[in-house]
């Protein structure tokens, strides 16, 4: 059940037609970047963030703020060049429906991934369920472009290296904000880095037909992101902010899967001196 | 008394005592659970019956909400614990503006979310709390197929005889939290007024304006 053998029984791959060698060397870049990036950090990622007060939470949480919003403008600027044109282009010209397997074969894909990092965090009824998917979408779902599974009800994971190592007792670190890839920690950088190692795409022997996959998942992940975006611009009066406020819950959400300790259960939350407000209705 | 007069007693009485029981146990609160088990499926049921919010009607939606999930909410609380301290520094008019501003980015915001509703279903969680707690998160999920099911808690105070809804959490991001931070930055560089307006300005123009 070869990555290579599932990509041979699909139809051609609807990408754009990218330089092999050119999409080769940007990813490598990347890694590289990505890499160095937290190799020169690792030694921050002993600094867990404190859920503080408002004004020192900022500080501890982002002491890289700096950094930070410069990088996410580069994004916003790489994004609204290439990214957004391009997966706006494939939303007007793909009909839903191809979208739809075009998502169902990577989130395929990404099953295998998940299910590998289930047992690395010692799930592994998950990542039974989760390989279950994989074979039921493999073999009933045409190749995974059909989500066979998930109307049969084993519900859908979502896990990667990032998490492992949060579960392993890694602290997250400061936010960190990377080219290209966005919102990451300190931890979940070099996680994410080997997430592309650990890419089933990765098995692929034709350069061209990676590039070309992988290029067009892109495409179909940013596409998928447009209602989020509208929703985040709608609602953020500082979108740099919003977006690692949301992107911080919500990384703490997922590698607690749902659950995370909340340090007042039953109590009411430490909101500070809690404002007056008229109680009586 | 008449014999007659005794019998009509006695029917009476037991017309009162039959309609006694059948009565629902009016003097026991619903539980928080099934509060938001009802408005949420109420709420999903009247969405999905109505294309016009789906579409983003937003004047039918600020209805909808008003009639539906408002009376269920404590508002006042939830605003006054994103501003803050600015909460206190504010003047009863400035709360009253910053509450209305509030609603309406929250509803523009959301709004455009509705049209992906088509064959949702809401799953509760088992609520987790003492019996006599005064505050409790209400924990469900919106299944869809194809994807993760999307987690939707809620953090519900006990004022009186009622539940009041103060947080939501959607994707584990708590709404309160999320915009404390943003709230705080703007109202630290513009004062409160500062940041009524930015809110106004924003709902003015159905959001930042910078995307496309």
């Amino acid at each position: 059940m070869s990555a290579a053998s599932m990509a041979s029984t699909q139809p051609a791959a609807p990408g754009p037609a990218v330089p092999a060698r050119a999409l080769d060397g940007l990813r490598r870049v990347l890694l590289a970047a990505a890499a160095a990036a937290c190799l020169a950090l690792t030694g921050c990622a002993s600094l867990a963030p404190v859920e503080g007060q408002e004004g020192g939470r900022t500080a501890q949480v982002d002491p890289f703020e700096s950094f930070n919003r410069a990088m996410h403008g580069f994004n916003d600027g790489l994004d609204r060049a290439v990214l957004k044109p391009v997966a706006t282009g494939y939303q007007n010209v793909v009909p839903a429906p191809a979208r739809q397997m075009v998502g169902s074969f990577f989130g395929n894909l990404a099953d295998v991934w998940t299910a590998v990092n289930q047992l690395l965090q010692g799930k592994p009824v998950d990542a039974f369920y989760d390989l279950f998917r994989v074979a039921i979408n493999t073999t009933f779902g045409f190749g995974g472009i059909i989500d066979v599974a998930s109307d049969l009800g084993i519900e859908k994971h979502s896990e990667d290296f990032g998490q492992t190592l949060a579960v392993w007792g890694v602290p997250s670190g400061p936010y960190l904000v990377l080219p290209f890839f966005g919102p990451s920690t300190v931890r979940d950088a070099p996680g994410r880095a080997v997430d592309v190692v650990g890419d089933p795409l990765n098995q692929l022997d034709s350069h061209g037909q990676r590039n070309n996959l992988w290029a067009l998942r892109v495409v179909d992940d940013r596409a998928r992101l447009f209602r989020a975006e509208r929703l985040m611009r709608g609602a953020a009066l500082d979108e740099y902010s919003f977006i690692r406020d949301a992107w911080l819950q919500r990384r703490r959400s997922l590698i607690h899967d749902g659950n995370p300790p909340v340090d007042y259960d039953d109590e009411v939350p430490d909101y500070g001196e809690e404002p007056d407000y008229d109680d009586e209705e | 008394m008449s014999w007659q007069k005794i019998r009509l007693m006695l029917a009476a009485c037991a017309v009162g005592v039959f309609a006694l029981a059948t009565q629902p146990a009016l003097a026991q609160a619903e539980s928080p659970q099934a509060l938001i088990e009802r408005i949420g499926n109420e709420a999903l049921e009247r969405i999905k019956a109505d294309p016009a919010v789906r579409a983003g009607d937003t004047e039918k939606l600020s209805a909808l909400v008003d009639e539906l999930v408002m009376p269920h909410v404590n508002f006042e609380r939830m605003t006054a614990l994103a501003a803050g301290r600015w909460w206190r520094q504010a003047t009863p008019e400035q709360r009253k503006q910053l509450m209305e501003e509030f609603r309406a980015m929250l509803l523009r915001t959301y709004a455009g979310a509705l049209n992906a509703v088509d064959d949702q279903t809401i799953r509760m969680k088992p609520l987790r709390a003492a019996a006599d707690a005064t505050d409790v998160i209400v924990r469900s999920e919106i299944v869809q197929r194809g994807s993760e099911p999307i987690q939707l808690d809620y953090r519900m105070q006990k004022i009186g005889d009622s539940w009041k809804i103060y947080d939501v959490n959607v994707l584990g991001m708590w709404l309160i939290e999320t915009y404390r931070t943003q709230f705080a930055q703007e109202a630290s560089r513009s004062g409160v007024d500062g940041l009524i307006r930015s809110l106004a300005e924003m709902n003015r123009q159905g959001g930042t304006g910078t995307g496309s």
